[in-house]
């Protein structure tokens, strides 16, 4: 299939001091398709995004959007794309309309373009009603709301979102995803990151799992599930201590491919589950481990995770380890 | 051309309603200078401080030049607050996402700044002038003074700026605002001429331009403009070495927090 390509990405690092926030990442964003930056905190997906949007200059390698460089032509760059900062980039005191105007200058938009476009959004996003209250009286979804509109005041080619539902509770975040997915039959191309992997599983056509400032794998969620090939078989043990002794006695065993610790258990991917399951049983009474739940279903986007970083994604968050 | 006056209109336009905005805030930042320094500090020692030394006709009127020059200090220092927190939450990268000349954010707010400050020093001289001080050199006079003053702002936004865009956290900023503004309040001749202080400290307040400004400003207002000549031409070579240096070092830490 030949898809134009929007954005190209070629051996891009970024060093901060002796540490490589983003090492060698080289990829395609297609027009038209919505593509997910996934990884945990730190992972280098910010950065990423910030050298797309011009605003980080790479240690080497290059970036190109819609043809244009995004050092050289950073001017030009700014001029197609929107930019949706994380949370909170909004300026308290600014009414929404007030925000919008001040961006519609600075995008040297007329007074007259500005004020139907202004309109406009505000009626997409649905805040005609609170446009001239400050932006401290808004709720998280309001303001996320607004964070959006402002992004899409330039009229974009490519919207860029960081982040976009961050912190919001689950109303606001199934109404971002609609948005995204109106935005993305109106032919826009959408850029995002997110370490929700259900959101990455909704809304990307493609999506690139990042992992330490390297992309660990690329693909539609559908194919990188596939991929992943047979079945995940999930152990709850109550004794936690011998999760490991398990592991070990798993291991090797005929129609297993590998097995992984986690807080709880064991996520054992296999050939099948009918052939695994009685082997798996029969290890785990062997050593006399009492299993409290079993389960085992096709492969998900968090096995994918697993599978291709070592760990989950949460995991990284919950210890609060910053890489 | 047309798209950079956009810009920085635009820009200064949201300043402008952020201060309206903050009604408390604004009343303060005009008020408290001429609250605490003209007036209570000024006629407090109004009989404390000696004339001989002072060599003014009353203490409010030497200290009229001192408040002045304090007052375009503090704004100065602090006119990189309102771009740390836009540093902080994200607002810098909207802005700077957009297709705008890259200097438009820091010149709207060196305009924004200069006219808050030029407008305060105004008010300061017509409550000095209520306490019956009448500057020497007139409405030229006056004008001097706010040219000095901007002169001086300049520099000290610049500055202020440079931190903004340097430091890791708003904590640090704030601490070392702290840390510079009173020293150089003290270590100047607003207070007390350079005369009576004693000989370490009048040393050390003689490099800080503070001190050249105040000594232009001072005889601007007490005695005229044959004994104020010399120093505003000496004042306006220092305040562009000055300016100088701090443009080159806010230059210097816009680009690195930039990219």
């Amino acid at each position: 299939m030949d898809r134009t390509i929007a954005i190209s990405v070629s051996h891009l690092c970024k060093t901060y001091d002796s540490h490589k926030a983003v090492d060698d990442l080289s990829f395609h964003v297609y027009a038209g398709e919505v593509f997910g930056l996934l990884g945990p905190n730190g992972a280098g997906k910010s950065t990423t995004l910030r050298t797309l949007i011009t605003l980080l200059h790479p240690t080497s390698g290059t970036a190109t959007v819609l043809g244009h460089d995004t050092v050289r032509e950073a001017d030009m760059v700014r001029t197609m794309i929107g930019y949706v900062p994380q949370e909170r980039a909004i300026d308290r005191f600014l009414t929404g309309r007030e925000h919008l105007e001040l961006l519609g200058a600075l995008y040297h938009l007329t007074k007259m373009e500005a004020t139907k476009r202004i309109a406009e959004l505000l009626k997409l996003v649905e805040l005609e009603a609170h446009a001239d209250r400050p932006a401290k009286t808004y709720s998280g979804g309001m303001k996320r709301k607004l964070d959006l509109a402002c992004g899409l005041l330039p009229d974009p080619k490519i919207l860029f979102l960081d982040e976009p539902t961050l912190g919001l509770d689950v109303q606001s975040r199934l109404r971002i995803w609609e948005y995204v997915r109106m935005l993305k039959a109106r032919g826009m191309t959408v850029v995002m990151t997110t370490n929700y992997l259900d959101e990455a599983d909704q809304l990307c056509d493609r999506l690139a799992i990042i992992d330490g400032g390297k992309i660990k794998t690329l693909g539609a969620p559908a194919e990188l599930k596939i991929a992943l090939g047979g079945d995940i078989v999930s152990l709850t043990i109550k004794e936690t201590a011998r999760i490991i002794a398990l592991a070990a006695a798993v291991r090797g065993q005929p129609a297993i491919r590998t097995v992984n610790a986690t807080a709880t258990g064991l996520d054992i991917r296999v050939e099948s589950a009918e052939k695994a399951i009685p082997a798996i049983l029969d290890a785990a009474n062997r050593l006399d481990c009492r299993l409290e739940f079993i389960d085992y279903h096709r492969p998900r986007l968090d096995d994918v995770f697993i599978a291709h970083t070592g760990r989950r994604i949460q995991d990284e968050v919950s210890n609060g380890n910053v890489e | 051309m047309k798209e950079y006056w956009q810009e920085i209109r635009a820009l200064m336009m949201r300043w402008v309603r952020r201060l309206s905005r903050e009604k408390f805030s604004m009343l303060f930042t005009l008020v408290q200078p001429m609250l605490f320094w003209l007036i209570f500090f000024g006629n407090l020692f109004q009989r404390a401080a000696d004339t001989q030394v002072t060599q003014a006709p009353n203490y409010i009127s030497f200290l009229a030049a001192g408040v002045v020059v304090m007052t375009v200090l503090n704004n100065g220092l602090a006119g990189g607050v309102d771009l740390l927190f836009d540093k902080e939450n994200g607002f810098l990268e909207r802005l700077m996402s957009t297709p705008i000349h890259r200097s438009s954010v820091i010149l709207s707010r060196f305009i924004f700044v200069m006219t808050i400050t030029s407008m305060q020093v105004l008010v300061i001289l017509g409550v000095a002038f209520l306490f019956g001080v009448q500057p020497a050199t007139g409405l030229l006079g006056i004008a001097t003074i706010l040219l000095i003053g901007m002169m001086f702002g300049v520099g000290l936004t610049a500055i202020s700026m440079a931190m903004a865009f340097s430091v890791k956290s708003h904590g640090d900023f704030f601490s070392v605002l702290g840390f510079l503004s009173l020293p150089m309040i003290f270590l100047s001749s607003a207070l007390v001429p350079l005369t009576a202080m004693p000989g370490w400290m009048s040393f050390l307040a003689r490099f800080n331009p503070m001190t050249w400004a105040i000594d232009a400003v001072r005889p601007l207002i007490l005695s005229g403009w044959s004994e104020a000549l010399p120093h505003v031409g000496m004042v306006v070579v220092v305040l562009l070495v000055f300016d100088a240096l701090c443009l080159y070092g806010g230059t210097k830490a816009f680009r690195r927090a930039m990219g």
